[in-house]
This record gives C-alpha cells, sequence and structure tokens, in this order.
C-alpha cells in the first residue's frame, strides 16, 4: 500500500492528505483511477504526479518503495 | 549564514538574501520581490494562504540554480520562498542574483522567478470576503 501525498486543490477533492493505492501500477493508470474517483480532477487545467521528488512520465511504474504525490497546477511565486 | 535556497514559515529578509549573494567579485545584485498584491480581476484579496511540498520544492529550485549557473557560468543565485498565511503586502520570494556585470544578473532573475510559477511544487490560495480560490488550478 502507498499513500500518495496530496496538495493544494487535490487535498481539498479528496478531502485528506493521502490517497491509498497498491504499487505496480503506472503514472497513468494513478491518474484514471483519482479521475475516476474524484470528477472533479478532470475539471483541473492539468495534474502531475511526482515520484520520488522528481516529475514522472505516464509510463513509469510505481513501486511498493516509492513516495508518490500528485502535484496540482503550481502558482508559487 | 543560511541557506541559498531555503522556504520559510516566518517572515522574508531581504537584506539577508542579498547578503547570501554579495561577494568582492560581484559588480551587479538583481533583487526580485514578489509581494500579496490586494486584488485579483477586480475582486478584493484579504490574504493568501501558500502550500508547499518542501523537499521538492527545494529539489526544483535547487535544479533552477543550477540551470542558471550553466547558462550564466559566473552568477551566484539565491531563492528564499515564503509558505503559510500572508498578508496584503508581505513578500512570497526574493530571489537575488549576483554577477560581475549586470546584464547577466537581471536575465538569470527573470529565468528563476518565470521558472520557478512554472515548476516548484508550491500553491497559493486567495482568499476573498466571500470565498476562496487555488490559484491557476482551473482553465
Amino acid at each position: 500500500m502507498i499513500k500518495v501525498k496530496l496538495f493544494g486543490i487535490a487535498k481539498e477533492i479528496v478531502s485528506s492528505s493521502f490517497y491509498e493505492i497498491d504499487g505496480g501500477i503506472t503514472v497513468g493508470d494513478l491518474k484514471v483511477k483519482l479521475s475516476n474517483d474524484f470528477p472533479s480532477f478532470s475539471d483541473l487545467r492539468s495534474f502531475l504526479v511526482a515520484i520520488n521528488d522528481e516529475y514522472a512520465y505516464d509510463e513509469e511504474v510505481i513501486k511498493e518503495s516509492d513516495e508518490v504525490a500528485i502535484i496540482p497546477p503550481v502558482s508559487g511565486g | 549564514m543560511g541557506n541559498l535556497i531555503q522556504i520559510f514559515d516566518e517572515p522574508l529578509d531581504v537584506d539577508a538574501v542579498i547578503d547570501l549573494v554579495a561577494s568582492p567579485e560581484a559588480g551587479a545584485i538583481d533583487v526580485f520581490i514578489g509581494t500579496v498584491r490586494n486584488s485579483t480581476q477586480n475582486r478584493s484579496v484579504r490574504k493568501l494562504i501558500f502550500e508547499s511540498f518542501d523537499s521538492m520544492a527545494i529539489k526544483e529550485m535547487k535544479k533552477i540554480s543550477d540551470n542558471a549557473n550553466d547558462k550564466w557560468p559566473s552568477i551566484k543565485m539565491a531563492i528564499h520562498h515564503r509558505k503559510g498565511t500572508l498578508q496584503i503586502g508581505e513578500i512570497a520570494v526574493i530571489i537575488a542574483v549576483s554577477s560581475p556585470h549586470r546584464v547577466a544578473a537581471f536575465e538569470a532573475c527573470r529565468y528563476a522567478i518565470d521558472t520557478l510559477k512554472e515548476t516548484v511544487p508550491i500553491w497559493k490560495k486567495e482568499v476573498f470576503d466571500d470565498g476562496e480560490v487555488w490559484v491557476a488550478a482551473h482553465p
């Protein structure tokens, strides 16, 4: 079980700081699963996934040992 | 001396960031200060709330600094970003760049703030009298 970290609007959509998944799925699968569970993700301008503090491609497979985070559109500065 | 790249819960210190990049080799120091504006699209803003994914945000800001050092080899860059609740007029980010000559300092500073706004995982929520909005979240 992986506790995917949520930030900003992602945290509000899910009403939690974490979203639990099992390893072995791809980043693209995670995005689809999240959008199915919480349709509001489809309304966002975009959202990305980070693995171990680096932006990840849709094809990357998530391992049980990975630290995973959902990155909604950033707005720092 | 603090770190060149940092995220703070407390108010930022412009002089401290300048001191981090000051050096005898520098002929110029360019400083960008991002502050909290009191309105957006004609709605008056009461305050901003910044949230940060600290470990990744630091890593992404270091990448900006590293890339800037590749493009403009003689510069030294510091970036301090604030998180938490900020009132109107407070400083959200300070970027200071020193360089032997001013052109590189201006260009690297502009590059840093423009890139930061696109890549660094920090989010701001605008709080109005009648609601709140995560900036840039929706098309």
